[in-house]
């Protein structure tokens, strides 16, 4: 594989310029400048909250600086809470060209869109004297998450991914999987699954966390309709989803934005800390995508029963259908059919080794089917973290570190 | 998978006792499972799971290569296994400390308990 070489030893497989709205109110003028430019690696980004969010902040800074992208164009109102000067800052600081367009002092949208056009083709002419460099398997993080479930994901789409995790994990690649709501139930077998007894307690609390926040929104796990798709108990369900992961043991606890520091399988909590607040922590699909791109997927792996046509700004995403009739009915979108699973045709490993030589052919170049139909969905929101405490990350890292 | 399995039961892990059901199986079909020639008893959906071997009450059931549950009544092979005879042993965290979910002696098949229980 070739990719794009960066300051902080990642590679990128996509060498994007992303143009950041920081407030809804420079949103317009941000889209604009991205439809005008017309080519599929300029690409919008943003957060559109006035109020200044850390969450938000730290979101940004890390899909500015994440190997995929090569330089941004950031437009801002002008009075927003964001802070512009530290994201340049950090953007500039990643060895990447940035630009900052404050429309206040631009003389409005028409002038701000010009100069934006200039900006994004200065960037531009710069990050494509990027010669590619080869990379290996081992340097790849990949996601996974899953959406529009149905009683097939369980069967041919989840466990087809689990099958490819543990071949990317034994191949020294870094794998991330994620949705602690989803996994209530599993307490044990992660627990059980942890390097060290110290990670499985955080594990074990950030599955409490996780419980106790869907259940102040109102949201029950388990429904009586699990039961007529044949599924029998809680953990049954859960695992259904929380197969995605594979075999692998898990290795660490991370946090959106945070970068897995070693090779191996990561778990991402994307449940916010503290009492609820903000809303609803996930709104949709594309807000765990977007954490997982600030972990520094280069790839998403997306498990669809129902169906799903997303992609994502940054990272490719390879949607895999669990089933068959679905497939039938939106093949243009899906770059995987693992309903043969159901159809007898296939098993889930054969799936599993198939999305395997997907990844590897993403990452040289290959465009996934959202790609090449223009999907860059985005969407960032509020939320609050507080850092992961030291039994979450590898010992070796904190070692390093200290 | 074994190659000789029926294609309509597909293994998730080579550590289950389950298989899952892709294609619906009908009640009185005579059916392929790993060296048996058995009968299928009841109709099997899709998305649902039969008995990869004999399971005793009390065992534990496995599906992706983890426990879902313990049986609560001698299973055999070839058997539906859902409500009537698998019982969850999960216990909500903030519970762990005091409910005991006393169903295991329970080896009633009446489904409606069950349902009552999983809402409980």
């Amino acid at each position: 594989m070739k990719a794009w070489p960066r300051k902080d030893g990642r590679k990128g497989i996509r060498n994007v310029v992303v143009v950041g709205y920081l407030v809804e109110c420079a949103h317009h003028v941000a889209k604009t400048i991205v439809n005008k430019a017309d080519n599929l690696d300029v690409q919008l980004i943003g957060f559109p909250g006035c109020y200044p969010n850390e969450y938000a902040l730290k979101i940004m800074q890390a899909i500015c600086t994440h190997p995929n992208v090569g330089g941004a164009v950031l437009l801002s109102l002008g009075c927003e809470g964001f802070n512009r000067e530290l994201l340049k800052e950090t953007i500039s600081n990643s060895g990447r060209p940035v630009e900052t367009l404050v429309i206040q002092e631009n003389g409005g949208t028409k002038t701000t869109v010009a100069k934006g056009l200039q900006a994004v083709s200065k960037v531009q002419t710069e990050i494509s004297k990027i010669k590619k460099v080869d990379m290996r398997v081992d340097e790849l993080i990949i996601g996974t998450i899953c959406g529009g479930s149905d009683g097939t994901s369980g069967i041919s789409g989840n466990p087809a991914v689990g099958y490819c995790f543990d071949r990317l994990v034994e191949e020294d690649a870094t794998c991330i999987f994620e949705e602690t709501g989803e996994l209530i139930g599993c307490e044990q077998v992660m627990t059980e699954r942890a390097v060290t007894p110290e990670l499985a307690k955080e594990i074990d609390d950030c599955l409490a966390k996780a419980a106790r926040y869907y259940e102040i929104l109102g949201y029950g796990s388990f429904a009586p309709g699990n039961a007529e798709g044949g599924l029998t108990t809680q953990e049954e369900k859960s695992m259904g989803a929380y197969c995605k992961s594979g075999d692998s043991e898990i290795v660490g606890l991370i946090k959106p934005g945070d970068i897995p520091p070693t090779k191996g399988l990561y778990l991402l909590d994307v449940v916010p800390d503290g009492e609820v607040r903000f809303g609803f922590p996930n709104i949709s699909d594309n807000a765990e995508i977007v954490e997982l791109i600030a972990c520094g997927c280069h790839i998403t792996l997306f498990t669809t029963g129902r169906g799903s046509v997303v992609g994502s700004a940054i990272s490719p995403v390879i949607k895999i259908c669990a089933n068959p009739e679905t497939y039938k009915n939106l093949s243009e979108d899906m770059d995987v059919n693992a309903g043969r699973v159901l159809e007898g045709t296939a098993t889930p490993k054969e799936i599993g080794d198939e999305i395997y030589q997907l990844v590897l052919d993403v990452a040289d170049g290959k465009l996934s089917k959202s790609e090449e139909l223009g999907h860059q969905e985005f969407i960032l929101t509020y939320k609050h973290f507080e850092p992961v405490g030291p039994a979450c990350l590898p010992s070796a890292v904190k070692i390093k570190v200290l | 998978m074994t190659k000789t399995t029926d294609t309509r039961l597909v293994l998730l892990h080579d550590t289950d006792n389950i298989f899952v059901c892709c294609q619906k199986i009908s009640a009185g079909e005579s059916i392929y499972l790993e060296g048996d020639t058995l009968i299928i008893k009841t109709d099997i959906n899709v998305g649902h799971k039969l008995a990869r071997n004999n399971i005793s009450i009390k065992g534990k059931v496995y599906k992706y290569g983890a426990s879902i549950g313990s049986a609560k009544a001698d299973i055999e092979k070839a058997d539906h296994v859902h409500l009537h005879n698998l019982k969850s042993d999960y216990m909500p965290s903030y519970q762990r400390s005091g409910v005991i979910d006393d169903s295991l002696s329970n080896t009633s098949s009446d489904t409606k308990s069950d349902a009552s229980k999983v809402n409980a």
